[in-house]
């Protein structure tokens, strides 16, 4: 069969993707935004089940600057209007796009890792044609390289969920309804640091994922996440 | 030319950033902002049992210290002459929806049955505390007064001012007869000091602390919480928009 030219058209992203990828983009955003306002209000970081000011941080923060927070004046109460609202939006729009993607077929087709794909010198090759700004593969670009399906896999299932069940656990009225969520991870103040590092890694995620879409041609892939149609890019065959 | 998307990027972050705040001012967006609560609080208790006890915590996993946060001494002339007696004088009212109005002393409430719980105390700000408290059930309290069928929540009224504007707070039946909601007289074995709320104040464990009103004065069954402060349901929820529901 022969391989996709450079120049064709494939369809790459189904409806669901697309959907809950743009929802999912404004949750991100509101959510990091305003976590960072409600971490404001005490910007400290403990092990174990309690920790106040007497007690002793493991992570002094800094103050988030006004730029980086909603809003952008100091407002506990918007903040956490704002972050309340919008995890609902991330913990049921996953739910609804993780069903959706059994149904159609997305993770079996598009994220399942291959035998072979986790090899050393697999994975040392698709660091180096990473670091050559190739992101396809000529004979099938339309396929998610490994380390693009290793750091969808990452962030759906595990920081995704993650942020969402310690928020959970920050929740007294849950920690009565589900005890088990704070036994996981060794009380509230340590899923309170737990849901700061996996924001953490949901950030740095974001800013990759930017990075890449823009060296990738980000009028072709923005298109492709907004239409489902992708255009195989000249540089992926030709170098 | 890879710098001038990433500084329209960075631009465009900052303006929605900013447009945020401007949707906030929107009367249909902010009503939708603040439905978040109310679905919050559907879930809650439409998904979980309503009479789930909040975690109780061993003497050895309480917090060293367990600091004080809001108003630390009401301050007023009122409050200091209670203090300086020991609240002899102090009486707690209960009204509103019940049968039998009361005023209880100190002595009065220590004789009912006691419950003693160490609990961890969450502020909305993000800490946490763990300590141990005791005082008498507040539905002991209520069915004691005869609290009538018709009564949907119960609003605490406290001896200090915040801001010049008296603090109270509520919160609905299915919390006020919840085993855990208890009229805390003590801390950590002792008395309640000042700082912490004396003479008495309310625990509801499943919920924020700024829930916890300090400085009990009276009890007050009612039906509707309109009329009441700015109609919100406390200090907080009336002047700075806190959510009326903390249990999340």
């Amino acid at each position: 069969m022969a391989p996709l030219s450079p120049g064709r058209t494939v369809f790459r992203h189904r409806i669901a993707t697309r959907l809950w990828h743009w929802v999912n983009a404004v949750a991100l955003f509101v959510l990091l935004g305003s976590g960072l306002g409600i971490s404001n209000a005490h910007p400290r970081l403990y092990w174990g089940p309690y920790g106040a000011n007497f007690d002793a941080a493991w992570w002094q923060l800094p103050r988030f600057p006004g730029w980086l927070t909603i809003p952008a004046g100091y407002n506990l109460a918007l903040s956490r209007r704002w972050h309340l609202f919008f995890a609902l939006v991330l913990a049921f729009g996953l739910l609804a796009y993780m069903v959706a993607s059994l149904f159609n077929r997305h993770f079996a087709r598009d994220l399942r890792i291959r035998r072979g794909e986790l090899g050393a010198a697999h994975l040392a090759e698709d660091v180096r044609d990473h670091w050559n700004f190739r992101f396809h593969d000529p004979d099938d670009p339309g396929r998610y390289n490994t380390l693009q399906k290793l750091s969808y896999v990452a962030v759906l299932f595990v920081l995704l969920p993650l942020v969402i069940i310690t928020g959970i656990a920050l929740s007294p009225g849950m920690n009565a309804a589900w005890p088990w969520v704070l036994d996981l991870f060794g009380g509230r103040q340590s899923a309170r640091s737990v849901h700061f590092l996996s924001m953490i890694g949901l950030a740095g995620f974001t800013v990759v994922h930017l990075v890449l879409v823009i060296l990738a041609g980000a009028v072709n892939e923005v298109r492709s996440m907004l239409t489902g149609w992708w255009r195989v890019p000249e540089t992926g065959a030709a170098e | 030319m890879i710098l001038p998307r990433r500084s329209v990027l960075a631009a465009g972050a900052g303006l929605a950033l900013a447009g945020c705040d401007r949707i906030v001012q929107v009367p249909a967006a902010r009503r939708i902002l603040f439905a978040g609560e109310d679905m919050q609080r559907g879930l809650h208790r439409a998904l979980t049992d309503r009479g789930a006890l909040a975690p109780e915590y061993r003497i050895d996993q309480m917090s060293p210290l367990f600091r004080s946060n809001g108003t630390n001494d009401p301050g007023t002339a009122d409050y200091h002459a209670l203090a300086a007696d020991r609240f002899a004088n102090w009486r707690l009212a209960v009204g509103g929806l019940v049968d039998r109005p009361g005023a209880f002393s100190l002595a009065q409430l220590r004789s009912m049955p006691i419950r003693s719980q160490i609990t961890r105390h969450d502020c909305v700000e993000g800490w946490s505390a763990i300590g141990q408290w005791a005082g008498p059930m507040l539905g002991t309290l209520l069915h004691a007064c005869g609290i009538r069928r018709s009564a949907r929540f119960v609003v605490f009224r406290c001896a200090d001012l915040y801001g010049g504007q008296p603090y109270y707070e509520s919160i609905d039946t299915i919390d006020a007869f919840h085993p855990q909601t208890i009229v805390a007289l003590e801390l950590n074995g002792k008395v309640l000091d000042i700082p912490h709320g004396a003479p008495a104040r309310l625990r509801v464990e499943r919920q924020l602390g700024y829930k916890h009103a300090k400085y009990l004065q009276s009890i007050e069954a009612v039906a509707s919480l309109d009329g009441i402060g700015k109609g919100q349901g406390g200090y907080w929820e009336d002047n700075v928009d806190y959510d009326w529901y903390a249990g999340i």
